[in-house]
Order: C-alpha cells, then structure tokens, then sequence
C-alpha cells in the first residue's frame, strides 16, 4: 500500500524538481523583477540616506506631465504605424518576387536575409556611412541630382524616419522568410484553377494569395508591433535619442531615467506603461490569431 | 465539325516524350476516356487542351478554331482538377462563381446561374459552407460545378474521382454520364480505371508511353483489343495469355495436348482468351482441352477458376456456386470468335479465322457465358 503511494509521490517530485531550474530561472530573471517593478512605481527613488518612501501615484503623475514622456510616447506611435506596415509590404514584395520562376532566385533570397543577419550594430554602422553629412552615400547621391546636402540624423525632421528607414531594411528580410513560406503553402492547382479562368494576376493576389497569407500577415504585423516598441540598439548607437529628443522612444527613454539621470523610481513606472502596452499587443496577438483565421 | 480536334501533338519535357505524336477527334456531345496506365501522359495531354501547357509541336482546335496561345474560358474550355483545387477561403457559392466573377458578370446573372447549377448538383443547402466543411464527394461535386456553371462548350476532367470511396464512385460516375448527356456537354474524362473507362465512355481513347495504343468503343476495345497491352488492360479479371506452337495440323496451345485452333503457325503468336469466355465442364466429356484445376477464388455471384493446362495456367470465370473443387480434372472450351490472336514480338492483333482449322474446338452452348457478359 504505502510503496505505490511513496513512487507516485516521487513522480511529482521528480517532475517538479525537473521544472525548477526553468521555473527558478524564469521567475528570478521575469516575474519577480516584473512585480518589483509595479510595486517600485508607486514609491520614490531612493537617494543616499534617504530611503523609498510610499508616494502612490505620484510618478505617474509626474509621467502625464512629462513632455519628453508624451514626446516619446508618439515617437514610439509613429514608429510602429510607420514601420510595421512598410516592412510588411516590403516583405510581402520581396517574398512574391522571389516566389516566382527566376534566374538567381537563391542568390536573391540570400541578399534579401542578409540584413536580418546581421547585428543591429553592425546594420547601424553601415547606416551611419550612409547617413553621414556631406561624404555619406546618400548625400553623395543627392548632390548628384543637384540637391543639397542633408544632415539626416542631425536634423529634428529626418532623424526619426532615418532610424525607422533602417528598421524596415533590417526587419523586410525576416518577414519575407514567413511570407515566402506561407506562398510555398499554396497548392499551385489553385493559381491554374485561376488561370482555367483567365484572371489577371492582380485579381489572382487580391481574391487568391492574400487572404491565403492573412493568418501570417496577422501574425507578422503583431511580432513587428512588439519589436517596435521594443527597439533600442539602434537609437543608442545611432542618435544617442537626439537630436533634441527626436528619435527618443519609449525603451530608450527608460534607459536614460534609469542609467543615466539614476531616477529608477520613475523609470520603473515607465516601465509599467511600457509593458501594459506590450501587454495589450500580446493579447490582441492571442484574440485574432485565435479566431480562425486559418483555412486550412 | 467536331468539338475538340488535336493534330500531331506532341509534348516533350527535355528528351522525355510524355506525349508523342497524338491525334484524336471527339464529337460534340461526346464523353471520351482517357484511360492509361501512371505516366502514360493522360494529364499532360488534357492540360494541353485546357491551355495550361502548350503543345512542343502540333495543333489543338476547339469548336474549329485554332486555340493556341489561349487558356481555359478563353478557349471555351473547362477543367476538373484531381485535387478539386477549390480555394478554401472561398464559400461553396463564392467558388462556383469564382468565374464569372472574374469576367464581370452582373449580380443578377451570376445569382441565376449558380442557383441552377446547385440545384443540378443537389448543392442548394451547403452554398455558404467553406470547402474544409464538405465531404471529399460534395467538394467533388462543387468542382463539377465550378466547371459548369460557365456553360463551357468543352468539360476536361482529370481523374476526379480517385480520391473517393468506391461506393461513392460509382454514384458520381453515373451522375456525371448522366449529367453530361443532359447538358449535351464534350466531355474528356481522364482515369487509370478500366472500369471507370468502359462504363462512362462513348469512346475509349487508350494510351501507352505517350501514344495511342487503341481508340474506339468500350465494345471494341473489349471484343477486338488491337494489341497485347490493350488486351491486358481492358476487362475485370485479366486475360489468359497462351503461347501457341507450330504442329502438324496447325497451331496448338504450346505445352499441353490438344486439337490445332486454326491453320497455319503458332511459334511467335500468342492465343488470348477472357476467364468469362472459357467454360469450364465438369463432365470433362466433349471439351476439347483437359486441365485441372488448381484454385478458385469465389467472388460471390461468380468464381475464378485457375486451372493447368498441360504447363501452363488458364482462368476461367464460372456461376458461383457452379465452381469444380480443387483438384478435379475439368474440360474447358470457348467459342472460336472469342479467341483472340497475337504477335508475340510486336504485340499487333492478328486477323486470323480461327474457324478454319483442320479441328477446330467443339462449339459449345457456353452456359455462363450470357450472364457474365450481362
Ligand atoms: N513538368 C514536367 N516536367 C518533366 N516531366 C514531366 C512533367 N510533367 C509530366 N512529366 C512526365 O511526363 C510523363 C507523363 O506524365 P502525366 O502526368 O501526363 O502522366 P499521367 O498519365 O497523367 O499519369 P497518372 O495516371 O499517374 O496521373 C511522365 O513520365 C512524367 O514524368
Ligand atoms: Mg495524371
């Protein structure tokens, strides 16, 4: 009687002395510091002798009435309504194009990646050349057609689309490889079933192959919504948030009230914000890819 | 003027020849079979006629007017696909209209037409259903109707029954002969299945290694096979193949003691004969040929009697009950006419009166014989 009862408890603990060290690890490295930082959003930012003291919401407050918060806040906006959609249309190009019956398709496929490959600072540095004023690329480029030169990461106007120009350049290539994925799903009997009908090719993406990607473009569009706001590579070695908070976006902006200006209080409560937003995606990501979007 | 005309056609995929030097007529109205064995270029020829492929050389006409360069409703042509090749985003309505919808048919056309074509297939309740919601016979069904609805001159199918049970296949055979001499619609109808073949077609066209093998009625191609190899394929069980030897009097079953079967020689030619067209007599009295019998395969309503005779082995068909125990020593005889006689070498049928010889086998009343032809 007892040695059954003794082996199966000895299951259970073999289990979860197996999960420990994930569930140690997750909850050392996620989910405590994730609770320590609500709780330190509601007290103020010790200093010295001056220990944390309970304030409510007060840093919220001060957040509300904080312009370089609101100012990062709509980078970070228009940063992810810029971004996602152009990288998603460039994927989804590049996947078509490279879908198709063509010379070097597998060298084009290849340089297509190569951008996803390669570290945020390593693309930063090749970018930087590009944007350099006067002898950079780009500039080398307008000059050319008679324009003059532009400072484009020095300049309040350019900095941000400078940065979300790299952004779609280095996240196209990783969505082409879903997307080009999704098409070779296709079964090619339904593009002759539309061609038995004689349906130009446009009719035959918009009524055949987009609604077939639907599921992967939702699901894409989600995962790009998530890194938007979790871009900070690239702002730190490229524009350093500048100039004049221009390219400052949320994760950024937390980086320097926490690492440079030591007010963790508050940066603990940007991150509050930070994460219900990531939150909200997450969840959104979960409503719509869980509603049968799938057809097959 | 007939409906599909192809001239010489042939398709070459670098030295491979799925299809060599093709050409073939069908008539308006007409159901014709493209029977053949996996890879003979029964699916290359169709897609050539759909305009999905264009021929390497030679000529494809459609209600008399050269297509080449067109595709499908341009050329007044309409495909069933194996795999149906329905969209599965689409509802059953949207699929069947898919079509029209792409000439840009109005509303109204559009609402008619696929009311009639869903009442001509039995599909009125499952229109707003997707594809995934359907059973493999009712995707069947809406593919058909897909095909229909444009009222194309020309249906190609491409073996759309394979993927179902065989009950349901039946069913869908009958409907779509049934179907089709109703709307008086060309037919081309691709399959492997001989059965399928003969029990739908007008006309069975039977191709071998990209060739025409034979091209007639189910009836011909059943009664006077042009070669070994149609001869092997048509037919429910398969034919006895013997090998004939020269002797005195004529030619005679090669390895076993019997009367000559017609003047002449043997060596070289082979005697084919139908299980149902032996008759096996237990008496073993008049029957010309003594054999045993080595194994029976009851199959309900009828048998397969295997027997020997002298070396080799003979099928016979017999009523079911009617079936001689293993062992026994049977007589087996056929009709003269149902013999059918071969070259060896090039496989040609050989036009041989099989009457003439100097003995010819007694000509029996063949008692089952009637009821399996039935
Ligand atoms: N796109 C292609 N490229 C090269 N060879 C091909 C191509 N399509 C077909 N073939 C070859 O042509 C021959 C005929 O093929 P086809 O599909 O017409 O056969 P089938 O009679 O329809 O056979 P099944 O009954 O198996 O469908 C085959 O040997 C096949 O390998
Ligand atoms: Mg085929």
């Amino acid at each position: 009687m007892a040695a059954p009862r003794a082996s199966r408890l000895n299951i259970h603990l073999q289990g979860w002395l197996l999960v420990l060290p994930a569930v140690v690890l997750l909850a050392t490295f996620t989910h405590v510091p994730a609770v320590e930082t609500v709780i330190d959003s509601f007290f103020s930012t010790p200093h010295g002798k001056r220990p944390a003291v309970y304030i409510g919401f007060d840093q919220y407050r001060t957040m509300l009435a904080d312009p370089v918060f609101w100012l990062a806040f709509r980078n970070n906006l228009l940063y992810a309504l810029i971004t996602v959609p152009l990288a998603i249309a460039l994927a989804l190009l590049m996947a078509l194009w490279v879908n198709g019956r063509i010379k070097g398709r597998a060298a084009l496929r290849l340089a297509f990646f190569t951008p996803t490959i390669l570290p945020m600072v390593a693309a930063a540095n090749i970018w930087l050349f590009f944007y350099t004023p006067d002898y950079g690329l780009l500039n080398q480029i307008i000059r050319l057609f008679g324009f003059e030169s532009v400072n484009w990461l020095g300049s309040p106007a350019t900095a941000l689309p400078a940065l979300m120009a790299v952004t779609v350049w280095k996240e196209a290539g990783f969505f082409m490889i879903f997307f080009l994925a999704a098409l070779q799903q296709v079964p090619p009997v339904l593009y002759e079933a539309a061609r038995m009908e004689n349906a130009s090719s446009w009719l035959v993406f918009r009524r055949i192959t987009w609604p077939l990607l639907m599921p992967t473009t939702l699901f894409v569009a989600v995962n790009a919504l998530i890194n938007a706001f979790r871009v900070v590579d690239q702002v730190i070695a490229m524009t350093g948030g500048g100039p004049n908070n221009a390219t400052a976006l949320l994760l950024f902006y937390i980086f320097q009230v926490a690492f440079s200006f030591w007010d963790s209080g508050y940066a603990a409560a940007l991150s509050v914000v930070l994460l219900s937003t990531l939150a909200i995606i997450a969840f959104l990501q979960f409503f719509l890819l869980d509603r049968k979007i799938h057809y097959r | 003027m007939s409906s599909v005309e192809v001239r010489s056609v042939t398709k070459a995929w670098g030295e491979t020849r799925a299809v060599d030097d093709v050409s073939f007529s069908v008539a308006k109205g007409e159901l014709v079979v493209l029977l053949g064995p996996s890879g003979c270029g029964k699916s290359t020829m169709l897609r050539m006629i759909a305009g999905l492929d264009e021929p390497t050389t030679g000529m494809i006409a459609i209600e008399g007017r050269d297509v080449a360069g067109l595709t499908g409703s341009a050329r007044g042509v309409a495909m069933v696909f194996q795999s149906y090749a329905l969209f599965p985003h689409l509802t059953v309505s949207d699929n069947i209209t898919f079509g029209l919808s792409v000439r840009g048919t109005s509303k109204q056309e559009m609402a008619e037409r696929l009311a009639r074509t869903a009442a001509l297939l039995d599909l009125d309740k499952l229109l707003r259903r997707k594809p995934a919601q359907l059973s493999g016979g009712q995707q069947q069904r809406v593919a058909l109707g897909r095909a229909l609805i444009a009222k194309a001159p020309v249906c190609l199918l491409d073996e759309p029954l394979s993927n179902l049970d065989a009950q349901l296949r039946q069913e869908l055979r009958r409907e779509i002969r049934a179907l089709q001499q109703r709307l008086g619609i060309t037919m081309i109808y691709v399959t492997h299945d001989q059965t399928e073949a003969m029990s739908m077609a007008d006309r069975v066209i039977l191709m071998r290694g990209g060739r025409i093998e034979q091209n007639g009625r189910p009836a011909e191609l059943y009664e006077r096979p042009a070669t070994l190899f149609a001869a092997r394929f048509i037919g429910g069980a398969p034919m006895n193949f013997l090998d004939l030897d020269d002797a005195p009097l004529g030619a005679v079953i090669a390895g076993s003691t019997g009367p000559a079967l017609f003047a002449g020689p043997g060596r070289g030619r082979v005697l084919g004969l139908r299980p149902e067209d032996v008759a096996v007599d237990s008496a073993n009295g008049r029957a010309a040929f003594h054999a045993t019998v080595t194994a029976v395969e009851y199959l309900g309503g009828e048998a397969l009697v295997s027997c020997s005779l002298g070396d080799r082995a003979i099928q016979a068909r017999t009523r079911g009950d009617g079936a001689p125990p293993i062992g026994t020593a049977v007589g087996l005889s056929w009709d003269a006419a149902a013999s059918h006689v071969f070259d060896a070498a090039s496989g040609e049928r050989l036009t041989i009166d099989t009457g003439t010889a100097a003995t010819s086998p007694q000509l029996h009343t063949v008692t089952n014989q009637g009821q399996i032809r039935a």
